[in-house]
């Protein structure tokens, strides 16, 4: 009873802890709710278990918390997506570890009915461990592409609708039979089945898969919860859940495409090599950093555009110094972030924020978009794919439909980019050629600081 | 039409004998129904709150949800901590390790990142 109290405290207080999102101001209350939260459900598990267990227990918590202070502390902001679905990957690993302790120590969760474990909690052990499975091993994969340790492979979608078929196969005779056998190849047919399912995505639409994981492993604790009858888990399993499922549905949205086609494209990796062929014979304006100091120091209004390449380039810094050289002299400088900007959601206002940039100058898409018709420069930086035009009117484009930061109503574009290679959807774009546009070609941060410095000469 | 109905809701009602012979349902039925009652309020408290939850902090949210859906390590720590040594209670003892990384690890960074988010204020 004390137990289900407690257990009932810490699901309320998990809810808190994203609650406290709604605003920074209350964010940090909400960061200290869900550690209250973890404590509480870990103290309540406790309370009836003997000293040595406990003791066990703890030895497996000190050194997993030594690993994760360590990662954690020493992770940059712009590995976050890598870091983020290498812990989901642990969620997924947890969840059928705990499915598989629970199969085999059914007395221990009192699943043990008049016929050995009874069949829900077959079905929901099944479950579990195959959600936790796909979670881990389709995690894994995604941790290798941000990391950039794996490119991507083409599977046709029958391939996976066919493995989806056999694990359903599995799944059935599991709970038919209650084979140990069963439950294993279960198992490691989930595990092969998330690889599949993530190897194919790629591109563009990895923020959509580092969410839909974040999603998978709350449903992966929520199965997990319904085999250990466990309120607390199911509460929490379904938050997480839904969260995932929100953020991806909201990029899917943000890219004009729905859930079901990012995570059934399976053949894009091939299409890009006649778009790379094009931009060779394109001219383009260079610009020096001393034009576009002349260029920015000029305007009334500056909007900046970060996109990944400023991640890799580490110029969040270099960009605030920047900003604050210009707004000394009364130049309005914003920032618009587009939501599948980077390669998680929220990842660009992370990164700015680690520079010091006012929480009130970051704009979202919607509130900033109709303001760049109005604005002088736009300073797109290492962003090519949420300013490509292409998407409003080339349908043959594989980001057709998607919707855009409109750079190309400015004056005058400015595009930082390493390279005048394609993007990360492997686009061509066409503002790159247009009269109004200057390209600095570079590392981002090198030439911002360039422009900096003929900055400061000027001023 | 009326007999039509009949008709189909015998076989639903043959369907239903047809389960409760192949499934013990005295015994786990509650709870299931139970679960799903709290899963699908759940699911529907998680949609409300996430919808406000301001888009400049979604990765935080990222790594918070993430941090605690390792609540799992409840299963896992009695899973360990049972007295009997056993392929069970290994599979506790890795399952506590990799929730608790994901635990320590999630909280700090998402502590970092909403510290950034902080001192902008």
């Amino acid at each position: 009873m004390t137990i289900d109290i407690l257990y009932l405290i810490a699901a309320v207080c998990f809810i808190f802890a994203l609650r406290g999102l709604s605003s920074p101001q209350s964010a940090f209350y909400g960061n200290c709710c869900g550690i209250a939260g973890i404590v509480l459900s870990c103290v309540a598990t406790y309370i009836f278990l003997d000293i040595s267990g406990i003791i066990f227990t703890l030895v497996a918590m000190a050194i997993g918390a030594g690993i994760g202070i360590y990662i954690a502390g020493k992770v940059s902001m712009t590995a976050l997506p890598q870091m983020v679905a290498g812990f989901h990957s642990l969620v997924g690993l947890a969840a059928v570890l705990v499915a598989f302790a629970a199969y085999f120590a059914p007395g221990l969760f009192h699943l043990i009915g008049a016929y050995g474990i009874c069949k829900f909690s077959l079905i929901e052990m099944g479950l579990g461990s195959a959600i936790g499975a796909i979670t881990f091993s389709g995690a894994v994969v995604a941790f290798l592409k941000l990391e950039g340790l794996y490119k991507g492979t083409a599977i046709p979608a029958y391939a996976n609708a066919l493995l989806l078929s056999l694990l359903m196969c599995m799944l059935t005779y599991f709970v038919a039979t209650n084979s140990a056998t069963a439950f294993v190849i279960l198992t490691i047919f989930s595990f092969l089945f998330g690889i599949t399912l993530i190897a194919p995505i790629g591109g563009a639409d990895m923020p959509v898969i580092v969410s839909m994981l974040n999603s998978y492993s709350g449903w992966a604790a929520a199965g997990i919860g319904f085999t250990l009858h466990s309120d607390l888990l199911i509460i929490t399993g379904a938050i997480v859940g839904t969260s995932g499922a929100i953020l991806g549905y909201i990029m899917c949205k943000s890219m004009n495409r729905s859930l079901l086609n990012v995570i059934l494209a399976g053949g894009q990796c091939g299409a890009q090599a006649s778009a790379n062929a094009l931009s060779k014979s394109k001219a383009y304006k260079n610009g020096s950093a001393e034009d576009i100091a002349f260029l920015l120091k000029n305007a009334e209004s500056v909007i900046i555009v970060p996109g990944y390449g400023m991640a890799t380039s580490q110029a969040q810094h270099a960009l605030k110094e920047m900003s604050a050289i210009l707004k000394k002299e009364g130049i309005k400088i914003r920032y618009a972030i587009h939501p599948v900007a980077g390669r998680m959601p929220g990842h660009m206002n992370v990164l700015l924020a680690e520079a010091n940039v006012p929480y009130e100058d970051v704009c979202e898409l919607d509130e900033i978009n109709r303001d760049f018709a109005s604005c002088d420069v736009a300073y797109v930086i290492g962003a090519n794919d949420v300013t490509n035009p292409a998407a409003k009117h080339d349908t043959s484009s594989s980001i057709y439909g998607m919707q855009i930061l409109e750079v190309e109503k400015a004056k005058a574009v400015v595009f930082l980019k390493r390279s005048m290679g394609t993007g990360y959807a492997g686009v061509d774009n066409e503002l790159f050629y247009a009269p109004n546009t200057m390209m600095l070609l570079g590392d981002a941060k090198k030439t911002t600081e360039e422009v900096i410095k003929e900055l400061q000469n000027v001023v | 039409m009326s007999s039509c109905f009949c008709s189909l809701f015998d076989e639903l009602n043959d369907l239903v004998v047809y389960f409760h012979t192949m499934m013990p349902f005295n015994e786990g039925e509650g709870t299931s129904i139970h679960g799903m009652t709290v899963f699908i309020l759940a699911c529907f408290v998680g949609y409300y709150v996430v919808w406000k939850v301001t888009p400049a902090l979604h990765a935080p949210l990222m790594s918070v949800t993430n941090a605690i859906s390792s609540v799992i390590i409840v299963g896992a720590i009695l899973a360990a901590a049972q007295n009997i040594y056993g392929f069970s209670r290994i599979c506790g003892f890795i399952a506590i390790l990799l929730a608790s990384v994901n635990i320590f690890g999630g909280f700090i960074v998402t502590h970092r990142m909403l510290n950034m988010f902080r001192k902008n204020r």
